[in-house]
C-alpha cells in the first residue's frame, strides 16, 4: 500500500510544470484585464465564467490545481469570493499567492466602493461588510485597477516590467477614449429607472446616472418570493421603471414574471467578459451592455 | 410662473406673521425669483463640474481607501461562527444500539436519542495567526461537556504545494470524514462511518499534504497521530499510535461536471478495546467486557461527482458520492468481569481474532430548484469473515452476541431539505434502518441547521 502511494507521488512529481507567468483570476473581467496588460507574456486562467454566480462557487479540485501553479492571483475581494477562495488558496500549498503576499491582488482595494453597509446584520441578507463587490461595470474602476495591477505584474515578473507598463499606457488611453464614447452614447439614459435582479449593477447605474427602482431579490442573496414580487410590481408602476436587468447566471423566471405583468422589457446584460456573444473583451462588454439598453429602452 | 406662485404660497405659509399685503407679496415674489435664479445657476455649475469629473480619469485610490468602515472593525478578530442544530427523531426504542456483526465503536454525538433533542452546538473560531500560520478551533457543546473536535494550526508559507497541519484535526482519509455534521447531506452519518470510527476519525498529530504541480489535481497526504480514537485505543506510548496515507485526484469535465476520487489507508493498534458482551454464566448472563488487542488496518476508496448546469449550482445541481472500505483486524480477544460466577472473572484470554469486513454507501442529492434539495442514500455492510476458535470463545461469550452475527446490515434513507438562505437549513429524513439483526426501524428525523457568523467556505 505504502509503495503504491510512493509510486503515485513519484509519478506526479515527474510530470512537468507549466513555464509561463501564470495568473489565476477569480472572475473573467480580471483575466481579460490581465490579458490586456500582459499580452503574450502571461497565461491568464479564469476560475469562473460568465454563467457562474461568483458568490456560489465550490472549491473544486481543478481550482486548487490551478492555484497551485499560479504566480499571481487576481480577485475582486471585498468578500465576493469568501465562500470558496480561502479554501482553494489554503489547499493549494502555494505560499506566493496567500492573502497579504505580493502574489495576491484584490481589485476592490483600488476603487471607491459603493453601498458599504451601515449595519452588519444577516437579517439584511448576505451583506458584504466591505461594500458592493461588483465593481467591474464602471469602466473607470477598470482604469483605476489597471495601474496597480500592471505595477504588480512588473514587480513579480521583473524581466517584463517595461512590457507591462507600456501595455498599461496603451490600455488606459484606449479605455479613456472608449469611456468618453460610451458616456456620450449613454447620455439619454440618465435618470432612467431600472429594476435589477441582485445588486449586481450598482456601479453601472452610478456611472451612467441610472436609478435603481428596486431589486428582484428582497435581500441580497435571498431568492425572490411571490409576496416581494407582487410588491415590486406596484413599485415598478409607481416608480415608472422602464427596464428590468439580470445577469446571465440569474434565473430568468422572476424577471420574466415581472416583465410580463409590469409591461416593461427584461434585458440580460453580459455582466462580465464572455457574458454574451459580443462581450468577448472588456470593450465588447460595455459596447454590448449599452446596446442592450438602447434595444430595450429606445 | 405657476410653480413660483406655488412656492410663494408655500413660503408664505411657512413664514410666520407675514402681512399679506400686495406690496409684501410683490417683494416676496421678487426675492423668490432671485433665489430660484441663483439656485439654478449654482446647480448648473455643479452639473458642469460633475460632468468634468466624470470624463476625467479616476485617480487610483490607495489601498484600503474605499473606507471599509464596517469591515475593518472586526478584521483583526478571528472569524467566529456558530452552528445550531436540533432535531425531532422518531425511532424504535432499542436499548443499546449497535450494528450487528460489527465491534461497537464507542463515540458518537448522540443523534440516536428519540423525541425532541438538541444536537451538539458547534463553535468555530479561526484566523490567520501571522503570515505563516492559520489556526482553527472547533468545539462541540453539549450539556455538561465541551468537546474539542478540532484544534489545529496549518502552515501558509511552506510553498511548493506543501501544507503541514498540526494539532487535533479530522483525518483526510475518505471523503466525508473531514466534514462536520452540519455539512452533511443527511441527518446522520453513513453506517460505514459509524462502523469504522463511531462517526469521525480524528487525529492528534501531524498531517503533511502535497499538491502536485500539474493541471490535473493530485494531492498526497500522510498523517501521524496518537491513535486514541476507535478502532485504536490510547496506548500510552512515546511513538505515534496511528498512521494514515491518502491520495486524491480530481478535475472538471467540461463546464458542468467535476469529480474527485481518493484512496486512503489507515493503520492503528488497539489494546484492550472494550465492548459490551453477554457471557455464558449458567446462573444467568452477565454483561462483561469483551477486549480486543491487535492491529487494525482500513482502506477507503471514495468518489464524488458533481453536476451543475454551466457550472452554476445556484439553480440546480446534482451530487453523487460513494465510499467503500475494507477493514482487516488481527489480534487477541479476551473478556473480563468482576462477577464471581462469570467465566470471564478476572480476565480470560479467548485466543486469536482475525476479521476482514467491508461495506460502503452511495448517495445522490439533487437540487431541483433554488432552496430545495432531495436525496437518497443506500448503506450496506458485509458480514465479512471472522476467524476465531469457537470452542474457546463460546465457552465464555454467548454466541447470540450481536458481534458474532452473520448478517448484512442495510439502510435506505431519503431526505428533503429547504434552505431559504445559505445560512439556514430545515430537513426531513425518512430511513428504513436494518442495521440490527431482527429489527426493522423506520425512522423519521426533522432537523434544523443554522449557521451564524462568519461565512462558511464551501468545500468540494
Amino acid at each position: 500500500m505504502i509503495r503504491l502511494f510512493v509510486l503515485l507521488a513519484g509519478l506526479a512529481a515527474a510530470l512537468p510544470a507549466a513555464a509561463a507567468f501564470n495568473v489565476f483570476a477569480c472572475e473573467p473581467e480580471w483575466a481579460a484585464l490581465v490579458k490586456e496588460l500582459g499580452g503574450d507574456k502571461v497565461s491568464a486562467y479564469s476560475a469562473t465564467h460568465a454563467m457562474q454566480d461568483p458568490h456560489r462557487i465550490e472549491a473544486r479540485p481543478s481550482l486548487i490545481a490551478k492555484a497551485r501553479n499560479a504566480q499571481l492571483v487576481v480577485c475582486t475581494g471585498a468578500d465576493l469570493e469568501a465562500g470558496w477562495l480561502p479554501p482553494v488558496l489554503r489547499e493549494s500549498g502555494n505560499a506566493a499567492v496567500q492573502p497579504g503576499r505580493p502574489g495576491h491582488f484584490e481589485a476592490t482595494q483600488f476603487v471607491v466602493r459603493l453601498e458599504i453597509p451601515l449595519k452588519l446584520d444577516r437579517a439584511e441578507g448576505d451583506v458584504h461588510a466591505a461594500g458592493n463587490p461588483h465593481i467591474q461595470l464602471d469602466p473607470r474602476n477598470l482604469l483605476a485597477v489597471a495601474g496597480p495591477l500592471a505595477k504588480r505584474l512588473g514587480e513579480l515578473d521583473a524581466t517584463n516590467a517595461a512590457h507591462y507598463a507600456t501595455r498599461q499606457q496603451a490600455f488606459a488611453e484606449k479605455m479613456r477614449q472608449a469611456i468618453a464614447r460610451w458616456e456620450k452614447e449613454a447620455a439619454p439614459l440618465r435618470g432612467m429607472r431600472v429594476i435589477a435582479q441582485h445588486k449586481s449593477f450598482s456601479y453601472l447605474f452610478n456611472w451612467l446616472g441610472l436609478v435603481e427602482a428596486g431589486t428582484l431579490e428582497p435581500k441580497p442573496g435571498i431568492e425572490p418570493g411571490s409576496a416581494h414580487l407582487a410588491q415590486l410590481l406596484t413599485q415598478a408602476k409607481t416608480q415608472q421603471a422602464r427596464l428590468i436587468v439580470r445577469t446571465p447566471y440569474d434565473s430568468p423566471r422572476p424577471g420574466e414574471w415581472l416583465a410580463e405583468r409590469a409591461g416593461i422589457p427584461l434585458a440580460t446584460l453580459p455582466f462580465t467578459v464572455g457574458g454574451s456573444e459580443r462581450a468577448q473583451d472588456l470593450f465588447g462588454l460595455f459596447d454590448d451592455t449599452l446596446a442592450q439598453f438602447r434595444k430595450a429602452a429606445p | 410662473m405657476h410653480r413660483i406662485s406655488i412656492i410663494a404660497v408655500a413660503a408664505s405659509l411657512a413664514l410666520p406673521a407675514v402681512a399679506a399685503g400686495d406690496e409684501d407679496l410683490k417683494v416676496l415674489r421678487e426675492e423668490i425669483a432671485q433665489m430660484k435664479k441663483s439656485y439654478e445657476q449654482r446647480i448648473e455649475a455643479l452639473e458642469q463640474r460633475l460632468a468634468a469629473a466624470d470624463s476625467a480619469p479616476v485617480k487610483s485610490q490607495s489601498p484600503q481607501d474605499g473606507g471599509t468602515r464596517a469591515g475593518t472593525a472586526g478584521s483583526f478578530n478571528p472569524e467566529v461562527s456558530l452552528i445550531l442544530q436540533g432535531q425531532y427523531r422518531r425511532a424504535k426504542d432499542v436499548p443499546e444500539r449497535s450494528i450487528s456483526g460489527y465491534w461497537p465503536a464507542g463515540h458518537s454525538h448522540g443523534g440516536d436519542e428519540r423525541g425532541l433533542t438538541l444536537d451538539h452546538s458547534e463553535l468555530i473560531v479561526s484566523a490567520n495567526i501571522d503570515p505563516y500560520y492559520r489556526g482553527m478551533l472547533n468545539v462541540a457543546l453539549k450539556d455538561g461537556e465541551a468537546e474539542v473536535e478540532e484544534a489545529w494550526f496549518q502552515t501558509l508559507g511552506l510553498g511548493n504545494g506543501f501544507t503541514l497541519k498540526g494539532g487535533r484535526f479530522l483525518s483526510g482519509i475518505g471523503y466525508l470524514n473531514e466534514q462536520h455534521p452540519h455539512a452533511w447531506d443527511f441527518a446522520d452519518a453513513p453506517l460505514m462511518s459509524k462502523a469504522l470510527f463511531g462517526e469521525h476519525y480524528g487525529q492528534d498529530g501531524l498531517q503533511l499534504k502535497w499538491v502536485a504541480p500539474t493541471d490535473l489535481f493530485m494531492e498526497f497526504g500522510a498523517e501521524l497521530g496518537r491513535g486514541a480514537g476507535f478502532p485504536g485505543t490510547d496506548r500510552n506510548r512515546n511513538s505515534a499510535g496511528a498512521s494514515a496515507l491518502f491520495a486524491h485526484v480530481g478535475d472538471d469535465v467540461g463546464r458542468s461536471h467535476a469529480w474527485r476520487a481518493g484512496l486512503s489507508w489507515l493503520s492503528t493498534r488497539a489494546r484492550d478495546r472494550e465492548a459490551h458482551f453477554e457471557d455464558t454464566d449458567a446462573a444467568g448472563p452477565n454483561e462483561v467486557e469483551g477486549l480486543f488487542s491487535g492491529r487494525s488496518r482500513t482502506v477507503v476508496a471514495d468518489f464524488v461527482w458533481k453536476w451543475a448546469p454551466e457550472g452554476n449550482p445556484k439553480q440546480r445541481n446534482f451530487k453523487f458520492q460513494t465510499e467503500f472500505f475494507r477493514r482487516s483486524e488481527s489480534g487477541d480477544l479476551a473478556c473480563a468481569s468482576g462477577v464471581a460466577t462469570s467465566p470471564c472473572l478476572g480476565g480470560v484470554a479467548l485466543g486469536d481474532l482475525r476479521s476482514r469486513q467491508s461495506g460502503g454507501y452511495a448517495q445522490a442529492v439533487w437540487q431541483f430548484m433554488p432552496q430545495w434539495r432531495v436525496g437518497y442514500r443506500f448503506d450496506w455492510l458485509n458480514a465479512g469473515s471472522k476467524r476465531y476458535d469457537p470452542a474457546t470463545v463460546f465457552a465464555a461469550l454467548d454466541p447470540a452476541n450481536a458481534y458474532f452475527a452473520r448478517y448484512r446490515p442495510q439502510r435506505h434513507s431519503i431526505m428533503a431539505d429547504w434552505s431559504q438562505s445559505e445560512f439556514s437549513r430545515l430537513r426531513l429524513q425518512l430511513a428504513r434502518d436494518k442495521s440490527m439483526q431482527g429489527v426493522t426501524d423506520n425512522q423519521v428525523t426533522l432537523q434544523y441547521i443554522m449557521s451564524l457568523g462568519a461565512h462558511g467556505a464551501h468545500k468540494f
